[in-house]
C-alpha cells in the first residue's frame, strides 16, 4: 500500500497504479472535464495512461465551474 | 494626496481604521477603475462592496436584460427591475450606495473584437461570467495586455476563484480550453444555491480591494475552491506552465478566440 494525497484528503492505494486507474477509483464524474494535478504539476489528458502514482504524491482534480452572470 | 471630505471620512472611516488600508489605501481605492464583466450572479455583489468600497470607477459589461429568475441570487436587481438592462439596473444601484463612483456602462457581450478595447481603460477585471467561451477570451485578453483579473465560477454548491496578475498562473494554465458545448452544465442548467454567488462573490470584491491596497496576499498561483454543503474550503496551489498556450514560453495564441462562434463547424469545413 502507498499513502498519497488525493483533493487533500489523505488515501491509501495499491500499487502499481496508473493516474487514469486512479481517476477512476475516485469515480470522477465526467473525467474528461477535469483537470488533473500531480504534485502541483499538470498533466495532459494524453500522458494519465502513462503515470504511475508513487508513495507520498500528493494529486488534485480540478473541476470546470462555468456559472456567474445569467 | 487627496484631500477627503468630511462626509468622505466618515463613510470610509471602517477602511481607515485599519492599519492595513488607513487614509493612504483608501485614496488607491478611491483612485482605481476595475471592469465587472457581466452583472449576474457574481458581478452583483461585486459591483456592490466595489462601489460601497469607493473604488472610483467602475465598467460593467452586459447585453442582457433583468429576468424574474435572476432575483434568486443578483442581489443588485429588484423587482422592479425586470425587463430593464442589467447595466442600467446595476448602475442606479451603485449610485444609489456611493455617488462618488463613476459608472460606465457596455450594453454589449464581450467578444474578440471589443474585449482589448474595453479593458484597456481599467486596472483590474474581474470575471463574472457564465459561460467558458468568455471566461477563456477575458484569460487571454487580459494576460495579452498584461492585465490583473480575479477569476470566479460557482456551480450548485461548490465555487471556484483565482487572482491574476501578470506572470502568475493563468486560467488556460490549469485549464487548457472551453469543454466541448454542454459538458459541463453551466448554472443556468444545474442550478446554484443563490448565497454561493455572493460567497464567491465577495472574496474576488476582497481580492479586487487586497490589489489596489497591497494588503496581503493574493489567490495569485492557487486556486481556491469551497464547497458550501461542508463548508470545507480549500486552496490548491497552481503553477504557470511552460506550455501554457497563452502565457508560456513560446505561446502558440496570439489572437483573442470566439469560442462560441461554431468553432466545429469551422473544422470541418
Amino acid at each position: 500500500m502507498a499513502k498519497i494525497q488525493v483533493n487533500g484528503e489523505a488515501q491509501e492505494v495499491q500499487l502499481p497504479l496508473s493516474l487514469s486507474e486512479l481517476i477512476k477509483q475516485n469515480n470522477v464524474q465526467q473525467p474528461e472535464m477535469v483537470s488533473v494535478q500531480v504534485n502541483e504539476d499538470f498533466v495532459d489528458r494524453s500522458e494519465w495512461d502513462g503515470i504511475q502514482i508513487k508513495e507520498g504524491d500528493s494529486v488534485d482534480f480540478l473541476y470546470f465551474m462555468g456559472g456567474g452572470s445569467l | 494626496m487627496i484631500d477627503f471630505t468630511e462626509d468622505q471620512i466618515k463613510r470610509y472611516s471602517r477602511h481607515i481604521l485599519l492599519q492595513d488600508v488607513g487614509v493612504e489605501g483608501q485614496e488607491k481605492i478611491l483612485n482605481a477603475s476595475v471592469l465587472v464583466v457581466g452583472a449576474g450572479g457574481l458581478g452583483a455583489p461585486v459591483s456592490l462592496y466595489l462601489a460601497a468600497a469607493g473604488i472610483g470607477r467602475i465598467g460593467i459589461v452586459d447585453a442582457d436584460t433583468v429576468d424574474l429568475s435572476n432575483l434568486q441570487r443578483q442581489v443588485i436587481h429588484f423587482t422592479k427591475d425586470v425587463g430593464v438592462a442589467k447595466v442600467l439596473s446595476a448602475k442606479e444601484k451603485i449610485n444609489a450606495i456611493n455617488p462618488d463612483v463613476k459608472v460606465d456602462t457596455y450594453r454589449e457581450f464581450l467578444d474578440s473584437t471589443n474585449a482589448f478595447d474595453i479593458i484597456k481603460d481599467y486596472d483590474f477585471i474581474v470575471d463574472g461570467t457564465d459561460n467558458f467561451p468568455v471566461k477563456f477570451l477575458i484569460n487571454d485578453a487580459c494576460v495579452m495586455a498584461g492585465k490583473p483579473f480575479s477569476h470566479g465560477g460557482i456551480l450548485r454548491f461548490n465555487g471556484q476563484t483565482f487572482t491574476h496578475l501578470p506572470g502568475t498562473a493563468c486560467y488556460r494554465c490549469m485549464f487548457k480550453e472551453p469543454p466541448p458545448v454542454g459538458a459541463v452544465p453551466t448554472c443556468s442548467q444545474a442550478g446554484v444555491l443563490g448565497a454561493i454567488a455572493g460567497m464567491l462573490g465577495t472574496i474576488q470584491a476582497a481580492e479586487t480591494l487586497k490589489y489596489f491596497t497591497g494588503v496581503g496576499e493574493l489567490l495569485t498561483n492557487r486556486l481556491l475552491t469551497f464547497d458550501a454543503k461542508t463548508m470545507q474550503f480549500r486552496t490548491v496551489p497552481v503553477r504557470k506552465r511552460d506550455t501554457c498556450a497563452v502565457c508560456g514560453t513560446n505561446p502558440t495564441i496570439d489572437h483573442l478566440i470566439d469560442y462560441e462562434l461554431p468553432a466545429c463547424d469551422i473544422k470541418k469545413h
